[in-house]
């Protein structure tokens, strides 16, 4: 069985001397879709800067797709994210001086790896692909402040998955929008997932979504350490 | 690639902030690059008071009040030359061509210069400018005179007008000539130089004023010989303040010089009026040092404003920063697009002001040059414009880091955390 993430030991602290994250196994399958659950303040943010390479664990293990985080330096971190993962925030995802299209096609502008994945005979033509599946052609060369939050955050959906990365992390995309849209932003957000063949790690602590996923992991359990 | 273009979007976003801040640089750099080229006219200028001439010779003293008062008619020697000593050298072998001046009397603060044919003949400024004349001819009688541009202007006088000119330099003269009135026969067109606020007679006219005339003192009243009953014939020319020569050759100056210092005749001194102007420029040159603090101090400011406009977008841009780290930018890349966007910004302020700048000298090189007299070259870009020109685009870049640096800590700190 092969891991997406998989997390050993690991203990992070902003100061050294102050432990904010201790986790003793954390293991993410491949292909799975998979719900973390936590209230705000349970470390949701930093186990999710330690899966993404942006923050590195004092101790322990920490293997995401294949590489082992903490033997890697901060620029190959940085760059086994930008070519690997999709990363989508719970609201201000986009770039604002940049139009949707632009937006959308930055992850394989700024990593080769991301664009050579395409399966469009060119970017262009992929960017417009996304938008279709995802119901934004109409909007790619207009400005990302002409958007609504629903919008923007297809438009965050579509940036994550271009160029097929392995992994999707979700940090609380669903927040902003209301009940309608959040079905039907699951609803998308599973089908990109789904096509670029990407593991999903969806962060949210609104647990009315967990019974669409495949595995359920509370933050509040794994950490050992009590805020 | 990205990077800039990244950049360069930014920035265009941000149009009215980054317009400024461009325009605000340009001013700068105009101003700059502007004071250097005036500066350079002006000195151009100044040494293109007097041309052609190798050397003034004047009664022994200092060169620099020599050439004081017998170019820009500042201040008196303290002796006048004989006019014997002046023949010998009109006369020399290696002389071309010479200039008499005598001075001692004004017109209402305004020197009178006494000379001869040969100041309209041979007098050049900035080159190879000659005296002109706006309007009359040259003095030919002994009560006729020249009068400068200024002076013209200053009273407002037409051909024809009568003058009386007043013994000594003080503006309210206890003593004048007012027995022997000048006629205005000539106006002399601008030359921008001490010419243009001196009058200018005769020698013989100079002399008629002094007929009589007893150390220094005038004759008793009803003793003076009418203006009428003087002729050409019964002046007699005995002193002249300096004059002016050239040689044949250019080689001949030092050994010339060399003999008018040792004449045994007189003691004299003779001057190489490039090498005096050069002095009394790096005397005057306080001024454009002050200048140039100015303008560089104008340029701080420009840099400052641009690093004020960067780094207060910073705090709305966290976000934007996070954003490009969880794209995998690193935050090494971050700090290039700060520093990009603040080098495009002083590259394109540099340029406008450049333009700017080179666009005015176009236009108005030739309005300055005649109401100023200062010859704005117009050369390409001199080496000092291109070094003003990379250094405020390198100071741009330099600056730049500031919030690079900071942007650079806070992606690294804040990582995909920043609401």
């Amino acid at each position: 069985m092969s891991f997406a993430v998989a997390m050993h030991n690991v203990s992070f602290g902003y100061e050294a001397s102050t432990p904010v994250m201790q986790l003793k196994e954390l293991q993410i399958e491949r292909g799975k879709r998979v719900f973390l659950h936590g209230a705000s303040g349970s470390g949701k943010t930093t186990l999710l800067g330690l899966i993404a390479g942006v923050l590195l664990p004092q101790q322990g293990t920490c293997e995401v797709l294949g590489q082992e985080l903490t033997q890697l330096s901060l620029s190959a971190r940085d760059r086994h994210r930008g070519s690997e993962m999709g990363y989508i925030f719970q609201n201000f995802n986009l770039i604002p001086y940049l139009s949707i299209k632009e937006n959308i096609e930055l992850p394989c502008r700024v990593h080769a790896k991301r664009l050579k994945r395409i399966t469009s005979s060119s970017l262009n033509e992929e960017v417009v692909r996304i938008a279709e599946r995802l119901d934004l052609r109409e909007f790619l060369h207009r400005g990302v402040t002409k958007l609504s939050t629903g919008q923007q955050q297809r438009v965050a959906i579509a940036r994550a998955i271009i160029g097929q990365p392995r992994l999707v992390i979700a940090d609380e995309p669903t927040s902003s929008l209301d009940i309608d849209r959040q079905e039907r932003f699951l609803h998308l957000l599973f089908e990109a997932c789904d096509e670029a063949r990407a593991t999903l790690i969806f962060v949210s602590h609104d647990r009315s979504l967990m019974t669409h996923f495949d595995e359920r992991i509370s933050i509040a359990e794994i950490n050992q350490v009590r805020s | 690639m990205i990077l800039l273009q990244l950049a360069y979007k930014s920035l265009k976003s941000r149009i009215v902030t980054t317009a400024l801040t461009v325009f605000s640089i340009a001013l700068s750099v105009l101003l700059l690059v502007g004071v250097d080229r005036v500066r350079q006219g002006t000195q151009a200028g100044f040494s293109g008071t007097l041309s052609q001439t190798d050397l003034v010779v004047g009664a022994r003293g200092g060169s620099l009040p020599l050439l004081l008062y017998a170019v820009f008619h500042i201040g008196t020697g303290t002796n006048d030359i004989s006019y014997a000593s002046y023949q010998h050298f009109r006369d020399h072998s290696a002389v071309q061509w010479t200039i008499p001046i005598s001075l001692g009397d004004s017109y209402h603060g305004f020197r009178v210069v006494a000379t001869d044919d040969n100041f309209y003949e041979h007098y050049r400024f900035r080159r190879d400018h000659s005296i002109q004349f706006a309007s009359g001819s040259r003095p030919e009688g002994i009560f006729d005179a020249a009068l400068g541009n200024e002076v013209a202007a200053s009273f407002g006088y037409k051909i024809g007008q009568k003058l009386v000119l007043s013994h000594g330099l003080e503006r309210v003269s206890l003593l004048n000539h007012a027995d022997k009135p000048f006629t205005v026969v000539g106006i002399l067109a601008r030359t921008s130089t001490p010419v243009d606020r001196s009058i200018y007679i005769t020698l013989y006219g100079e002399e008629a004023m002094h007929i009589d005339w007893k150390d220094g003192t005038p004759p008793a009243i009803g003793e003076e010989t009418p203006a009428a009953k003087i002729t050409k014939e019964n002046l007699h020319i005995d002193q002249i303040s300096a004059f002016l020569l050239r040689t044949k050759s250019r080689v001949s100056t030092l050994l010339l010089q060399r003999e008018i210092n040792t004449y045994k005749g007189e003691p004299l001194t003779a001057i190489i009026p490039a090498y005096t102007l050069q002095d009394l420029w790096s005397v005057l040159g306080y001024a454009d040092v002050a200048l140039s603090l100015v303008s560089t101090a104008v340029l701080v400011v420009g840099l400052v404003a641009m690093l004020i406009a960067l780094y207060t977008t910073l705090n709305e841009r966290r976000r934007e920063i996070a954003v490009l780290r969880a794209l995998g930018l690193h935050a090494r890349q971050i700090f290039t697009l700060f520093v990009l966007e603040s080098t495009l910004i002083s590259a394109a302020g540099t340029m406008l002001g450049l333009a700017a700048i080179y666009g005015l000298l176009w236009l108005f090189h030739n309005p300055i040059e005649a109401r100023f007299g200062i010859p704005l070259a117009m050369v390409g870009i001199s080496k000092r414009v291109v070094l003003y020109g990379a250094g405020v685009i390198f100071a741009g870049a330099l600056l730049g880091c500031i919030p690079a640096m900071r942007a650079y800590r806070r992606g690294l700190i804040d990582g995909l955390n920043a609401y």
